[in-house]
């Protein structure tokens, strides 16, 4: 459980997924977009700044920001 | 059981092409209230039946779950949970992104479980093909045992369709999509099975009422939305079938690529922004000269054509300088909302977000203040009710705060006036036009003092509620001119209408108040104009324009005018400004209506100007010199750039937050802003 890689942690074109989320409050807001535990997210893009970044959920792009992206563990 | 539908409501997530579609059921028939005393949360329209029935549609804010995050979604939440209610609907349609099926069918599933009568449009199909996805519509209609209607919003495909499945009697599901007592705890369960109503129903109410704890409350939804997901996915699994995905996804991936790149995509959003600023001047420029040259003609047809009286100068004088001065600003409101249509249309504008978000946050803002930032270049009223998708309340606040700030669409008026007359109409480097930087310059401090007021605000209130950022970017559509075309037809009329209303009850008023004083001054007008003709010869146009001048520098609104003098003459402002910022607290571009009917009244008779020209030569009667001179130009433009002048900006201020201290904070705060800077303006440049 010390160090489980996040969604934050990804490269561009590297996926990953989700296993569970570390926020009790933002997970209610990534269930409703669709990012659930067992989904596959792949890392397309951060924004110029390095934040936020950009996701692909089930096809569909969905950008969050890395403090919001780093509460979503990764299956390891 | 729908057998008499009288109202329907679409429901959809964002950008799953529900305004398309309610543009399409509509078209003209629609019905929006962007100023206060009429509703503003919602669009509202009609549509004609096949049966020849009329029914109401409303158009409810873009949603992904019936638990609401943020204001605007509540508002979808609290129709849909209150069959009491007048707006609830008889009839849902729930528009479904088909290329997005799996996040698209969570709203409908639970909308069903609310048990109101519900079908589904199929939306996008053609998008869902080429990324390589089918969706087998009868499936589809079996599993959710709900009418299916395939349709495409953009072109209008399958509208008839949906017009005639409308006109039949719709079927109510009669067992739930989930048994939510699967979920609740025996207490709730026994609570949410009394009476008629769905127990699901009986679930968002208790939630809405707080008779559930939030800790228990937010237990309830994770389980709920991760067991419909559930259920959902092999739903889509069994109508879904995919196949070898094909470019549409590498195109707005290409699209992205270069406009969200680090060096390109910022310098492309302030080419976009340049772009909007120049089209705004120079495009706007011609058909605002014919509007100009039509309405004096029209005023001096007017006066020429009607017999002599005080009702003849009331119009001629007072009504239609005053309604002109509304209908000359049409051409730049159109073309700015046409910017903010296509911007927000192509799916640009939830880039410009995912751009901008890390700068905002630096000043306490959210990468979601950029969208009403921007829209507050057209109106604050909208663009403060396009802060209800902020989800955190400080960044909500500090939005709404500094909204006003943004130049708006009735500032363009006063800026243009203006600069046309102290600015030269000259170019640079052969393309620039020095008027068009000089209005630039005005935006560009409107958004820095935005930017610096949300930081010291930001300084300045606590909070522990959290910000996040947790946003679809849509793919990229070509934007659809129908669309464009309405918003444009739509924020016109209401700035035509809504201001137009103001414009005109202050033009009378003025024009009363500027035709006659205390008539021991009025009547000796005749001797002092003699004798200040010292008995050299004069013409009667002469004596005519020196009576005129004479009465209105004595009359009532002279009289009041001159009393607050003193407190705007450090600005470098005159009486006659004076009363243009008073009326313009109703609304800013009132200000042009102002000067129009005063300097209407004070020229007499027969010449006739446009207002430009008689602002030009409009001399100070102290010392001989022009009154809109450089300083006094530019210091009046500042003052505009940060005055809170505009009843119904506070109006909506008070209403999204829900009291007096916030609009009051608000104009103290710009007001006294405007007063320094233009104070300081004046002393620079004189």
């Amino acid at each position: 459980m010390s160090k489980a890689k996040t969604v934050a942690n990804l490269e561009p074109g590297e996926s990953g997924e989700i296993c569970c989320f570390k926020d009790e409050k933002l997970a209610l807001k990534l269930l409703d977009m669709g990012c659930l535990p067992g989904t596959k997210v792949l890392m397309k893009f951060s924004a110029p700044l390095g934040d936020p970044i950009c996701i692909s959920v089930d096809g569909y792009r969905l950008s969050l920001r890395k403090a919001e992206a780093s509460t979503i563990s990764l299956v390891e | 059981m729908a057998e008499n539908i009288k109202s329907i409501a679409l429901i959809g997530n964002p950008n799953s092409g529900k305004t398309s579609l309610f543009n399409q059921l509509t078209g003209l028939n629609q019905k929006v209230g962007n100023f206060p005393g009429v509703t503003v949360d919602k669009k509202t329209g009609t549509t004609l039946l096949p049966n020849g029935k009329k029914i109401n549609i409303i158009d409810l804010p873009g949603t992904y779950s019936i638990y609401a995050k943020s204001s605007d979604e509540q508002v979808v939440t609290d129709i849909l949970t209150d069959p009491g209610s007048k707006n609830y609907p008889d009839l849902l349609v729930v528009i479904v992104d088909a290329s997005n099926l799996k996040r698209n069918l969570l709203l409908l599933s639970q909308t069903i479980d609310l048990g109101i009568p519900t079908v589904l449009a199929l939306n996008m199909v053609d998008l869902a093909d080429r990324m390589g996805k089918s969706v087998l519509t009868k499936n589809l209609e079996e599993e959710y045992q709900i009418p299916v209607i395939n349709i495409n919003a953009r072109i209008g495909e399958g509208i008839k369709d949906l017009k005639n499945l409308l006109a039949k009697k719709i079927a109510t599901r009669n067992r739930p999509f989930l048994d939510i007592n699967e979920i609740v705890g025996p207490e709730i369960s026994k609570k949410i099975n009394q009476g008629d109503q769905p127990p699901y129903l009986n679930l968002h109410q208790l939630i809405a009422d707080k008779e559930i704890i939030e800790r228990e409350a937010e237990s309830i939804q994770t389980k709920d939305t991760t067991l419909r997901y559930g259920k959902i996915n092999r739903i889509v699994n069994k109508v879904e079938t995919l196949s070898d995905q094909k470019g549409l996804k590498i195109y707005t991936d290409k699209i992205d690529s270069i406009l969200t790149h680090k060096i390109w995509g910022y310098l492309i959003f302030i080419a976009i922004l340049f772009l909007i600023f120049q089209a705004i001047f120079s495009w706007a420029s011609l058909p605002m000269e014919l509007i100009d040259n039509y309405v004096t003609r029209f005023s001096y047809w007017l006066g020429a054509a009607m017999p002599a009286g005080v009702l003849t100068n009331l119009l001629k004088d007072g009504i239609v300088p005053g309604i002109g001065g509304v209908l000359i600003f049409i051409p730049q409101i159109a073309i700015l909302f046409a910017f903010i249509a296509l911007l927000e249309e192509s799916g640009y504008m939830s880039r410009v977000v995912f751009l901008m978000d890390k700068i905002m946050r630096k000043v306490g803002l959210n990468g979601k203040s950029v969208v009403p930032l921007i829209s507050g270049m057209a109106c604050a009223i909208p663009a403060i009710m396009a802060t209800r998708n902020i989800e955190n309340l400080k960044e909500r606040l500090i939005t709404i705060f500094v909204t006003p700030l943004i130049s708006c669409s009735a500032r363009l008026p006063v800026y243009t006036i203006l600069i046309a007359l102290v600015i030269p109409d000259q170019y640079v480097f052969g393309f620039l036009n020095i008027q068009g930087l000089v209005l630039l310059g005005l935006y560009i401090l409107g958004f820095g003092s935005a930017l610096i007021t949300a930081w010291l605000l930001n300084k300045i209130i606590k909070t522990t509620e959290r910000s996040f950022l947790i946003m679809e970017l849509p793919t990229y559509k070509r934007p659809r001119w129908k669309n464009v075309g309405l918003t444009i037809f739509e924020k016109v009329q209401t700035f035509v209408f809504e201001a137009g209303k103001i414009i005109v009850a202050i033009s009378i008023v003025l024009w009363v108040l500027a035709s006659y004083g205390p008539v021991k001054e009025m009547n000796a007008a005749d001797e002092v104009i003699l004798a200040s003709f010292n008995g050299q010869d004069y013409s009667e146009n002469e004596y005519n324009n020196r009576l005129a001048a004479y009465k209105l520098e004595h009359s009532y609104v002279a009289i009041l005018g001159k009393t607050i003098e003193p407190v705007i003459a450090p600005l470098g402002f005159d009486w006659k400004i004076g009363i243009a910022l008073v009326t313009s607290f109703a609304a800013r571009e009132v200000f042009v209506g102002t000067m129009a009917t005063l300097y209407s009244v004070q020229s007499a008779g027969d010449e006739v100007s446009s207002l430009r020209e008689k602002m030009k030569n409009e001399v100070n009667p102290d010392t001989g010199q022009p009154v809109f001179t450089l300083p006094v130009g530019l210091s009046l433009m500042i003052f505009y750039v940060f005055a809170m002048q505009c009843m119904s900006t506070l109006a909506i201020t008070y209403r999204e937050t829900k009291g007096w201290k916030w609009p009051v904070l608000q104009t103290i705060y710009m007001s006294a802003l405007a007063y320094v800077s233009a104070y300081f303006v004046f002393m620079i440049f004189s």
